[in-house]
């Protein structure tokens, strides 16, 4: 009963709202894309977030309730200073009423509270920090991907259950590497494993030897690696090439699929890791993938690509729902509908802005396995939403939470 | 400021610029010609080059953003804290660098402001990588709403006011006059019993003062201090907006420092993007090659030939 007066309260909000707005700043929608164009993240965002963005408007049909869409991007640099100015200016002099993207969560953090405080939603399909929807959370943000819980989830509990006691880390020096250590090592010790170890690496690092050596003198199960993009590929190269993973194993935490196509299939075959989204999944996902890659040059897309095209696609269709850009009203009605599409499986935006939905679990290919170039990943399993992602209240999300 | 009628057209242009040109990209103008303005006060009327001034931006930017948000301040208070600390910061820098000269001062400057980064980087106080978001801009003096763009942009116009008025007394003073001595001839002035040190600890300490004041306005302007702020480049970054401007002159910082930034605004969106630091690169070139006493200097040069 109290569930749907709740429902019925918030109808007749959206109803209200839709009438009082019913309205589009400046006549159209506009989607501005930040992403990294030249840094070491370009190649599991960049170009190919902003075509995802633009395939989704295409797809849509370039126009809502006859209204058109407009999509501009710009480079942040991977810098928190450019990506706040630039997300600034587009507010205030180019009228964006939506933000996807912004990789890096340090860039991130700086985007979103401009946007909150502007009162515009943000898409955030690309970083990994769990913070958008916990400590640092907004009604403005939208989570979509994954984040480092459901890596740690998903990847280091099978582990510690599997009996890989003695945990080794080897972290990027810097936030995303830092939240992502501090949260596996809390699933390691909430079922019975420890941490043996860990060693800082600055984010580029070019020779991960000594990292390694100290990594094999620890006498770890799991040598687990808290960074991504080349710093993971190049510390997977030297453990293989020091004999490591042969007594140990090797777990690459945040692992794109276009880092993993890069790696050597002697060295990578058999590693487990999680993803949000793999290409090669079912009918519907490949579907969209060639159609993705037809755009891109034969390249697949990563989840952070994948997803920033199923969040715009959600944005446009709640938009088109309760017919204004209006970000509260947009927002309510994002968290209303369930989020099903070749991207998200049994999906929904959660109170506190956590797009939740399905993980899977999957397993590098040796290369006797794989049919072609493409052809990386075996899925091993899906893992629920529910036991994927950090619950509402554990979060602490403070709006969130007063909700309830 | 050569005549009145200049400086009241500049003033002028100053106060109207807002409602043509966007407020936030007028007011990183404002900010950077400042920090360049104090830079040129060391370099261009003292002789010393110092290639670590980032540090002074970044400092004043952090100190106001931290008490900021940790204590409420009100942002006069704010910007108090960050300068006495950039200026302290200043003081002990400046021990240590002005008793060498030439190449050894630059350098020692360079390793000063790479330890400072680092502490920057990894003390918990900052924010690391992330930086300090989401620096209120409050109240000034409790009453005066500064979140508005337009509020805000005659603030810190007044801030660059005093800050420029402050370089523009310090060279024109009895002080400042002794420094371009020290510059011309540094034997000459010791000879004369001028303690030479200490002119050049003061003008250190000030120009580092300035340069906090800078941080700190910037802090507020975008609401963020990060690393950018006290990294190396960005002190590369003010010896390019100082040289391209014309060292040594009033106005030179300040052209250059608008020259630069604007490269950086208008090409940041464009097909250009990814070549900016090669553009940045190109201009330097041809300036250092081409015309050495930078805009403002080269204009004066014509001036000067036309009247003479």
């Amino acid at each position: 009963m109290k569930l749907m007066l709740k429902t019925a309260a918030a109808t007749a909000l959206i109803t209200v709202a839709g009438l009082a707005h019913g309205s589009f700043s400046d006549d159209k929608v506009k989607i501005g894309v930040l992403t990294d164009m030249g840094g070491v993240y370009s190649d599991i965002t960049g170009q190919g977030s902003i075509e995802a963005v633009q395939m989704a408007v295409d797809d849509f049909g370039g126009q809502v309730l006859g209204k058109p869409i407009e999509v501009i991007s710009a480079d942040t640099q991977l810098k928190p200073d450019i990506g706040s100015t630039i997300a600034r200016q587009w507010i205030e002099n180019e009228q964006v009423d939506v933000i996807n993207g912004a990789v890096a969560s340090s860039v991130t953090g700086a985007v979103t509270k401009v946007m909150s405080n502007a009162g515009k939603i943000t898409l955030i399909a690309a970083p990994a920090s769990h913070a958008f929807t916990t400590s640092a959370c907004s009604p403005y943000n939208a989570h979509w991907s994954y984040d480092v819980v459901s890596l740690a989830n998903g990847t280091v509990k099978p582990m510690v259950e599997g009996g890989k006691n003695k945990w080794f880390f080897i972290t990027a020096d810097y936030g995303f590497g830092h939240a992502l250590e501090s949260v596996a090592t809390g699933v390691i010790e909430a079922n019975g494993g420890e941490v043996v170890g860990g060693v800082r690496a600055p984010l580029g690092t070019s020779d991960f030897s000594s990292y390694i050596l100290q990594a094999q003198s620890s006498g770890a199960d799991v040598i687990a690696l808290a960074n991504t993009g080349s710093d993971m590929v190049n510390a997977l190269k030297t453990a293989a090439e020091f004999g490591v993973t042969e007594m140990a194993e090797v777990a690459g935490l945040l692992v794109f699929t276009p880092n993993a196509q890069a790696l050597d299939p002697a060295i990578a075959g058999g590693m487990k890791l999680t993803t949000g989204f793999y290409w090669d999944m079912d009918d519907q996902t490949r579907e969209w993938s060639k159609r993705y890659m037809a755009r891109m040059d034969g390249k697949i897309p990563s989840m952070a690509q994948a997803g920033a095209y199923s969040s715009t696609m959600h944005y446009l269709k709640a938009v088109e729902a309760v017919g204004t850009d209006e970000s509260d009203a947009v927002m309510a009605k994002m968290k209303e509908t369930p989020v099903e599409d070749f991207f998200s499986r049994n999906g929904y935006l959660r109170k506190d802005g956590r797009m939740v939905h399905d993980m899977l679990q999957v397993r590098i290919k040796n290369a006797d396995e794989r049919n072609n170039e493409n052809d990386i990943f075996a899925i091993e399993r899906v893992i629920k939403g529910e036991d994927a992602f950090l619950k509402l209240e554990d979060g602490g999300c403070a709006f969130a939470l007063s909700q309830e | 400021m050569y005549n009145k009628k200049l400086n009241l057209v500049l003033l002028g242009l100053a106060l109207v610029a807002p409602f043509v040109l966007y407020p936030v990209f007028l007011m990183k103008v404002l900010c950077f010609a400042l920090f360049a303005c104090a830079f040129n006060l060391l370099l261009g009327f003292a002789g010393m080059l110092s290639f670590g001034h980032a540090v002074f931006l970044g400092t004043g930017a952090y100190v106001t953003g931290y008490v900021m948000t940790t204590y409420g301040l009100t942002p006069e208070l704010g910007i108090l804290a960050g300068v006495v600390m950039s200026a302290l910061v200043g003081l002990v820098y400046g021990k240590l660098a002005v008793r060498r000269e030439g190449i050894y001062f630059a350098m020692v400057t360079l390793a000063l402001a790479q330890l400072a980064f680092f502490f920057f980087l990894q003390t918990p106080l900052t924010g690391g990588e992330d930086g300090l978001q989401g620096i209120p801009r409050g109240k000034l003096f409790g009453l005066i709403d500064l979140t508005d763009n337009m509020t805000m942009y005659y603030f810190v116009l007044a801030v660059f006011i005093i800050g420029f008025l402050t370089i523009y007394r310090t060279i024109h003073s009895p002080f400042g006059q002794v420094m371009k001595a020290i510059r011309e001839n540094e034997p000459r002035a010791i000879s004369l019993g001028y303690k030479v040190n200490q002119y050049k600890l003061m003008a250190f300490v000030i120009s580092a003062t300035l340069a906090g004041l800078a941080g700190s306005t910037k802090a507020l302007v975008f609401q963020l201090a990060s690393l950018t702020d006290v990294h190396w480049f960005m002190s590369g970054e003010v010896v390019l907006m100082t040289l391209l401007g014309g060292m040594g002159t009033i106005w030179g910082p300040v052209l250059g420092a608008a020259a630069i930034v604007s490269m950086q605004n208008f090409l940041a969106s464009g097909p250009l993007a990814n070549y900016i630091h090669v553009l940045m690169g190109v201009v330097f070139v041809i300036c250092v090659l081409a015309f050495r006493n930078g805009l403002v200097g080269e204009l004066q040069k014509v001036i000067r030939k036309n009247s003479g």
